[in-house]
């Protein structure tokens, strides 16, 4: 039982290598790409994503079996095993290489794009059909009922939704390392490992993450006890009295 | 049998203390028959259920055959398991069958075995007539059937008295009847019973006293007969009048 | 382009097909999974009934989610498997299998906690109210009336979870547990076959997604209770 719980190696823990040329020698590339990625991959996806929405809901049949096959799909896959798809087929389709970095970005839109497009899809779904008939029984157009009370209520509901997968698409980027792109994390690797430091240098990581992703989930959290109080402001009184 | 000096409680909302009850004070004796009524917000159902300490409050006392509910060195549970509660909703456990739900208290507050258990809960189901249903689950049953299991459930335990609130406010008109009935039933046993109702017939019938509550003071406690021949208090022959009709 | 899928009959120069290598991979990835779920019930459902109790218990449970819940995945195997080993040398025992088990069963945890929370609280206060009203103490409270509703009520979303494992554990080719993805990987390589490779692994992915979401389906239906509705 002994040395179960020691943690004799503590002493050797030594953040001494740590400062401003690590951190702009292997650490800045790094976040910048990671957060390129990120806001590339959530705008391009978004827009595909909504292109993808909607060709879910629309009339035709064979448009909404197309775009609930390829959502289903890429959801179903492994995320490493999307990003290895990309990376093995985009060089053969456009018949010369692509960077690690170039095959990411391209992937993370594409993979991104599915999710967002179900996120939207069940948001516009979320309004209760009786809120358009309402709308026009009040002889608002179909255009005027879609834009002034459908999607208000949409957006309102999926908004936090889209946020916090955004979030989720910030931490997934690390998952490029399958690739050997250089991410934050890579860069965290290539520190520790040329310093010999991998211990110190995953914790930082992991502390950088987790900082920078809880900040983050704490506004949409704000944002969204923002968005709710308006439509129950009333909850705080009615709990926990008698009838 | 049960005693209330002086209670009060009162919420901390983000506005500021908000009062809901304010110095009650009335005993029950036992075999006694007490009907609660009051307007909504009146406190009734709060009252009830410092009773049993579902409901902690700050001031004053309440004595439980001699047993103090708001002191922190009273082992609650073992004080609630003497005191059968029924609620507005029934509260029946949805995942459990109409016996386990009968079984449930018995086996773990009171130790009994299962066969014991089962035996008394089964003698409680034939007493409120739903012996047929012991193996359905709550969800298959209706409102007033399903009240008439939460009373059986609440005298498995073998309770010196029981509490009651608001116990055919949730139900369809037309199963109201079969509720009060078994409720008459128990009075007339000889049972202690604290009942929140706005059913003035069931009061008139066997209630020896009426409480009633406004802004969460017990404005009126007096005898039945005189409580509904002549109210003292202005608020409670508005209430009357408007509950009568 | 044609497919060559002899590929998966060759031999892998160790005196095994990379069919056998598949099949033995993909039995990785299952048993990572299923351990992993098991740890993530397990830990999620003591965690969530932590996040519903009063005082520093909730605080205790209200860190594990949020750390567990921030950091990404690969970033946390790569504390279990490079950091905490040297912090903690009794770790050092452990294989990259169970390590890899641990990592994705305690992120997946703060998943499911907050899915059994979320479960506790949905239930009406009176069902506590009555429990109490009964004489159950806090612990019969939770284990005999709030946890068996709160769970059927977790089942769907901890189906959808479960999916979320298989995937997840893709992330164990990072520290060179053979399953699914590290074959694909290696394979891939050694064959120059990408595409058969990948199709491979991907349809044995799905055919697991699918088979688990049947199974999952099949139990929500024999936990349905009588009478209740949807």
């Amino acid at each position: 039982m002994n040395g179960l719980f020691s943690l004799g190696s503590l002493g050797n823990i030594d953040f001494s290598f740590f400062n401003w040329l690590l951190v702009r020698d292997f650490l800045l590339q790094g976040l910048l790409f990671s957060l390129a990625l990120t806001a590339i991959a959530s705008i391009g996806g978004l827009l595909l994503g909504t292109l993808l929405a909607i060709a879910r809901l629309s009339q035709r049949r064979w448009l909404s079996a197309l775009s609930a096959g390829y959502v289903n799909g890429m959801r179903s896959i492994p995320l490493v095993m999307v990003i290895l798809w990309f990376f093995l087929l985009i060089p053969l389709i456009i018949g010369q290489p692509i960077g690690a970095n170039g095959s990411a970005v391209i992937t993370f839109t594409a993979f991104e794009a599915a999710y967002f497009a179900e996120i939207m899809r069940a948001g516009i779904q979320s309004v209760s059909p009786g809120q358009r008939a309402a709308a026009l029984a009040l002889g608002l157009t179909p255009t005027q009922s879609l834009r002034r009370v459908e999607l208000p209520q949409a957006i309102r509901n999926m908004l936090p939704v889209l946020l916090t997968q955004t979030i989720i698409l910030f931490q997934d980027t690390s998952l490029v390392y399958a690739i050997g792109a250089y991410d934050l994390l890579k860069g965290f690797d290539t520190a520790g490992k040329n310093f010999n430091r991998p211990v110190e240098a995953f914790l930082l990581a992991a502390l950088l993450y987790f900082v920078i992703s809880f900040s983050l989930s704490s506004c949409v959290r704000r944002l969204h006890a923002r968005c709710s109080q308006s439509g129950s402001q009333s909850l705080s009184l009615t709990h926990g009295t008698s009838p | 049998m049960i005693e209330l000096r002086h209670v009060g409680k009162t919420y901390t909302t983000p506005t500021g203390p908000l009062p809901v009850l304010i110095d009650c004070s009335t005993s029950v004796a036992r075999g006694e028959v007490v009907v609660v009524c009051g307007p909504s917000g009146s406190g009734k159902s709060t009252l009830i259920k410092c009773i049993n300490g579902l409901e902690p409050f700050q001031q004053g006392e309440i004595l439980v055959d001699g047993i103090s509910v708001g002191d922190p060195a009273t082992n609650l549970p073992r004080l609630r398991a003497r005191i059968g509660m029924v609620f507005q909703h029934f509260e029946l456990f949805p995942h459990l069958s109409v016996t386990a739900n009968l079984m449930l208290a018995q086996q773990q507050v009171l130790g009994r075995s299962a066969e014991a258990a089962r035996e008394r809960a089964l003698a409680l189901l034939q007493r409120v007539d739903l012996y047929a249903h012991r193996d359905k689950h709550p969800a298959q049953l209706s409102g007033g059937q399903q009240q008439r299991v939460a009373i059986a459930r609440a005298l498995c335990m073998d309770p010196i008295a029981m509490l009651f609130d608001e116990p055919t406010s949730a139900l369809d008109p037309e199963m109201i009847g079969e509720v009060l009935d078994v409720m008459v039933q128990l009075a007339h046993d000889g049972m202690t019973m604290i009942c929140v109702t706005h059913e003035m017939g069931f009061a008139r019938k066997v209630a020896q006293r009426v409480v009633f509550m406004d802004g969460g003071r017990i404005v009126e406690d007096a005898a039945s007969e005189q409580f509904f021949g002549q109210p003292a208090s202005a608020r409670a022959q508005q209430f009357l009048s408007r509950i009568l009709r | 382009m044609t497919f060559e899928w002899q590929v998966l009959l060759q031999d892998t120069g160790a005196g095994e097909r990379y069919l056998d290598w598949l099949l033995s991979a993909w039995g990785w990835t299952l048993a990572v999974s299923a351990c992993a779920w098991v740890l993530a019930c397990a830990c999620g459902a003591l965690i969530g009934v932590l996040r519903t109790l009063p005082g520093w218990w909730r605080s205790l449970g209200t860190l594990w989610v949020e750390g567990f819940r921030n950091i990404p995945l690969l970033v946390q195997l790569f504390l279990w498997y490079h950091v905490l080993p040297a912090l903690m040398p009794a770790l050092r025992e452990l294989s990259g299998f169970m390590l890899v088990v641990l990592a994705l069963g305690l992120f997946t945890s703060a998943r499911v906690a907050e899915q059994v929370r979320a479960g506790i609280e949905s239930l009406p206060r009176g069902q506590r109210l009555a429990a109490q009203a009964l004489g159950l103490r806090l612990p019969q409270v939770y284990r005999h009336v709030l946890l068996p509703q709160a769970l059927r009520l977790a089942l769907p979303p901890l189906t959808s979870e479960a999916m979320s494992i298989i995937k997840n554990s893709s992330v164990a080719f990072a520290v060179s547990v053979s399953e699914l993805t590290l074959f694909a990987m290696q394979a891939q390589e050694e064959t120059s076959r990408g595409v058969e490779i990948y199709l491979a692994v991907t349809a044995l992915y799905v055919i697991s997604a699918f088979v688990i979401n049947r199974l999952l389906l099949t139990l929500e239906q024999r936990l349905r209770l009588p009478g209740a509705t949807a």
